[in-house]
């Protein structure tokens, strides 16, 4: 059922009353502002949440993040509702419900003190995610939600693993060998899709190797730079590294090429505590854009498609002007969801879903939302400051790199600020293999945070929990180092082992 | 563990945490960039991407706003969408025929301003309280107006000297580029294209009513283009331009073509002004011959042959093909304006105005500015400089040569003016049975130019016969008779 129908189904069911046809367009109209207003108070708490040590106001604002979020999640299923009459939105409003209030409640109790800012900004963006995905075509949003809530579960036993298997550094060239594996699989088995080879297809399931291979590339590079980071070793980890972005630019994923050699870089960096290397990986990373300008025509074309999309609009410069179409048209405050043409852009469920925000949500909506994306990197470079572990610090650090890069990549694509290069928007685009892989990395940083406490714990008894701790009350603190007591005192010997 | 060791251990931990911090603010940097990026695409850039034929969302705008209308310089309207008492809404024509091109359409695709400005008329800049009372009640908002820089009663004027010759006329404010007519016929009736509209593509040949000929049609610029030889020989010689003359016979051969003058007439002793006033071919063909091609070309190039013009209207590109490898027979004919060079009413319109704006070259354009319905200006198009074309001492001497053609030359039908004008006729022979299209592109006064014309009428005979009458009465229009 259209629009238009709709409303003139509601305006049959109630009579000829002019008041129906009044409450829908306030519903429709006002919500627009009521949602950007919320959203802009929710990331202004992303920010100022930490201002003052005050554990109490923090878990105030926490809350209140929490109810900005079902109440924007609430307004917008009920816009969707009234724009269609139909009953599976009500059923998939009210799963959608259940899946964030398990997901809160659940991994509150498993990972005890998790970073609550960095869970609230992940079920946020899932929301708006799903929503936006929704407005576009439900049952996409509907298998999104299934993929989202069991990779939620799967996750619930990240903690347990990880505690486990704390010699996950170990492994550095396991993790290299199975990487390069499954690239070199999709390159002899891939299917091409949008120009890049990246898709394995395996019955009815498509799978994008490549955004898993991301979180075991940071475990093999983390691994094996905490190690050592002698110039021999840096060399062997680098030509290795290099294989990876090799097979990627092979098969035209120029996105996950870039992704993965900036993370490299900095990873290094930050390492080795070396500006040469960083200056040297810059150098590199323009003589290789500028061959790959050179020598490859796709490259060529998405570099002319982004100085002037506009003289080849009904070709290359196709998909970047129609997402500056949605975003200009939207404007500040945006049509509306549901009064735009966001289906008129390509791709919009995936790689240009940012345009079809900008363009029903507004531009102020959309400006926050790359700053609560912005948040969730410095909650994770300021997880990765805390670390202890080098092994931990490389790996959220690299998760992070990973995460706001791709970020920027989307965003600057579709917004003409730099040539656009095929990559999802974490949490928010549609795709089973990036909205899993995305989760899987928030999991392990928050696994990775929960345990870093637990080794500390017993090493500087309890100093200062407010300063490592993003404001656990002292009383959780205790509860839970008796809690987990009995882990303690093995993995202290391995890490003394391990220096 | 005894307090040195605590120590190398917290800084063992730290390791690293400076550089962390350095790309952290990196990152930021970038992203503060983005979002400052996509404030101004929002906050300046959005209007002029949003504008264009090929997004596909004025659908989607049209079902909230009423598209506003599009108005003279002194307030007349040109085109208004009327809603019916069922709610049915028609755009409306109520100048009609006269404004048809320049004014465009809606109906089978949009042209000309309804096209150029077809989001501004879609969107509102009402008081946002009204605008949201408005959606709320289910109504829709009023779209801002677009105001034109057209004078009505001039565009009239042109309609009517044009009568029911094919033809084209442009009326440009030299010292701004504003333009205050365009007219070009036949014309097709605004208001009911659709019903009409299989008769009006079927007429492809010469009529082609849907064709704007002041921006679109190319046409040999016969003598007008002596205007641009004339300017090439005063740049290649500052000095002693005052020296030329010429002994002009009625006919003269060069390169192994004839070159006659109009009607075979003899000249006589000939300078440069006279040349210029009497339009002599023979005269212009031996000048062009001595011209440095490469330089001329330059010059061609500066007056926007070969290129895009500067306005936002369907238009054509101007040709100028002389260069190194010509024949005398094809530079002596280029010169005088026949040949292979073509040109619209538009281009030739802007080069006069050049020569009467002291050299400087203007954009021209036609709308003004938009305004709210409440009256406040949304947007604001101010005049735009291309650049000193040529020296101002070149114009002046222009001026003078174009004064000449009025008090002794080819427009002395203009003499008649309380005031001097300035022009140049143009006699453009189009096919070997001597169809010749009239031309005149001219201003007035020529001390202080307030107008510039560019006339063509096809097919009908001299420009000194059926083009400077045209003149006139748009001068006596718009400036005073």
């Amino acid at each position: 059922m259209n629009k238009k129908e709709a409303a003139q189904k509601l305006i049959a069911m109630f009579g000829d009353l002019n008041w129906i046809g009044v409450l829908h367009s306030i519903v429709v109209e006002a919500s627009k502002y009521i949602i950007i207003i919320l959203f802009a108070i929710y990331t202004w708490h992303c920010f100022t949440v930490f201002i003052g040590k005050n554990i109490e106001r923090q878990d105030k604002i926490y809350k209140r993040q929490k109810t900005i979020m079902y109440t924007i999640h609430f307004i917008c299923s009920l816009v969707l509702f009234l724009n269609s009459l139909s009953m599976q939105i009500i059923g998939f409003y009210l799963a959608q419900v259940l899946f964030l209030m398990f997901a809160d409640r659940a991994y509150l109790y498993v990972y005890r003190n998790l970073s609550k800012m960095v869970m609230n900004n992940m079920l946020m963006l899932l929301t708006i995610g799903f929503l936006m995905i929704e407005r576009l075509d439900t049952a996409s949003a509907i298998r999104q939600m299934i993929f989202a809530a069991a990779i939620m579960f799967i996750g619930l036993f990240i903690p347990w693993l990880i505690e486990r298997f704390s010699y996950f550094d170990r492994f550095g060239w396991v993790y290299a060998g199975i990487g390069i594996l499954l690239l070199a699989l999709v390159f002899v088995i891939g299917r091409e899709q949008y120009g890049a080879k990246n898709w394995i297809v395996i019955g009815s399931f498509a799978l994008q190797p490549s955004e898993f291979v991301k979180i075991i590339y940071v475990f093999f590079i983390a691994a094996l730079l905490a190690k050592s980071t002698e110039f021999y070793d840096v060399v062997k980890v680098s030509a290795v590294a290099a294989v990876h972005v090799l097979i990627l630019v092979a098969e035209k994923d120029l996105g996950a090429a870039l992704i993965i050699f900036i993370t490299y870089a900095l990873i290094l960096y930050v390492a080795s505590q070396n500006s040469l290397y960083l200056l040297t990986a810059a150098a590199m990373g323009v003589v290789a854009a500028l061959a790959g300008w050179k020598l490859f025509y796709h490259v060529q074309v998405r570099v002319q498609a982004w100085q002037d999309p506009w003289s080849t609009i009904d070709s290359q410069g196709y998909q970047v002007a129609h997402s500056l179409f949605a975003i200009g048209t939207g404007g500040w405050f945006g049509m509306g969801l549901g009064e735009g043409m966001p289906y008129k852009i390509p791709v919009a469920t995936s790689d240009f879903i940012f345009s079809a925000i900008c363009e029903e949500l507004g531009g102020f909506f959309a400006i926050c939302l790359i700053l609560v994306e912005v948040s969730c990197f410095i909650m994770f470079v300021n997880i990765a400051l805390k670390m202890t572990r080098r092994f931990y610090k490389l790996t959220a650090l690299g998760l992070a790199v990973e995460y706001i890069f791709q970020v920027f990549l989307t965003i600057g694509g579709v917004t003409k600020f730099i040539p656009s290069t095929g990559v999802t928007l974490p949490l928010i685009s549609y795709g089973g293999s990036s909205v899993i892989s995305t989760m899987v990395l928030f999991f392990i940083i928050q696994g990775m945070y929960v345990l870093n406490f637990r080794e500390e714990g017993q090493d500087e008894t309890a100093a200062e929990p407010s300063e490592a701790n993003e404001g656990v009350p002292q009383t959780k603190w205790g509860r839970k180092r008796d809690a987990y007591g009995s882990a303690r005192g093995k993995k202290a010997g391995k890490r003394k082992q391990a220096r | 563990m005894d307090r040195r060791e605590a120590k190398r251990q917290e800084k063992e931990n730290k390791r690293g945490n400076r550089q962390i911090l350095f790309l952290t603010y990196g990152v930021l940097a970038v992203f503060l960039g983005m979002a400052g990026y996509l404030a101004c695409f929002l906050a300046f850039d959005s209007e002029d991407v949003i504008n264009n034929s090929h997004n596909p969302r004025q659908a989607l705008l049209a079902e909230r706003v009423v598209k506003g209308k599009i108005l003279s310089a002194d307030g007349e309207v040109l085109a208004e969408t009327v809603t019916d008492e069922s709610g049915k809404e028609t755009r409306s024509y109520p100048e009609g025929r006269a404004f048809c091109h320049v004014v465009g359409r809606t109906s089978h695709s949009l042209t000309g301003i309804e096209l150029e400005q077809c989001y501004p008329l879609l969107t509102s800049h009402n008081n946002p309280v009204k605008q949201l009372g408005n959606t709320l009640r289910g109504r829709k908002n009023q779209g801002d107006d677009v105001v034109t820089t057209l004078d009505a009663d001039l565009q009239r004027a042109a309609y009517r000297a044009l009568g029911n010759e094919r033809g084209a006329v442009v009326a440009l404010e030299p010292s701004t580029g504003k333009i205050l007519a365009m007219v070009s016929t036949p014309t097709y009736d605004p208001n009911k294209v659709a019903q009409n509209w299989e008769t009006l593509i079927e007429d492809s040949g010469e009529e082609s009513r849907l064709v704007n000929r002041a921006t679109q049609g190319l046409y040999t610029p016969g003598s007008t283009f002596k205007m641009v030889t004339a300017m090439e020989y005063l740049l290649e010689h500052p000095k002693d331009y005052g020296d030329y003359r010429y002994q002009c016979k009625g006919t003269a051969k060069y390169g192994g073509t004839k070159i006659n003058c109009y009607d075979q007439e003899v000249h006589g002793k000939l300078d440069l002004v006279t040349s210029f006033a009497e339009s002599c071919n023979g005269s212009f063909a031996g000048i062009g011959l001595r011209l440095n091609l490469s330089s001329f070309q330059k010059l061609c190039k500066s007056l926007y042959f070969g290129r895009e013009l500067p306005v936002d209207m369907e238009h054509n590109k101007g040709r100028f093909v002389l260069d190194k490898n010509s024949d005398e027979a094809e530079v002596a004919q280029t010169s005088m304006g026949q040949g292979k060079t073509v040109v619209t009413p538009l281009q030739n319109a802007m080069i006069t105005a050049m020569i009467a704006n002291g050299g400087e070259m203007m954009a021209p354009y036609v709308v003004d500015h938009v305004e709210s319905e409440d009256g406040r200006t949304i947007k604001q198009y101010d005049p735009k400089s291309l650049g000193q074309i040529v020296d101002d001492w070149v114009a002046e001497e222009m001026n003078e040569m174009m004064k000449a053609v009025v008090k002794e030359g080819t427009a002395t039908s203009l003499r008649g003016l309380s005031y001097q004008a300035a022009g140049k006729t143009g006699s453009a022979e189009v096919d070997s049975d001597g169809t010749t299209n009239a031309w005149f592109v001219g201003y007035a006064p020529a001390k202080n130019p307030q107008i510039v014309v560019s006339i063509v009428v096809e097919g009908v005979g001299t420009g000194s016969r059926y083009a400077v009458p045209i003149a006139k009465k748009m001068f006596q229009e718009y400036v005073g008779s």
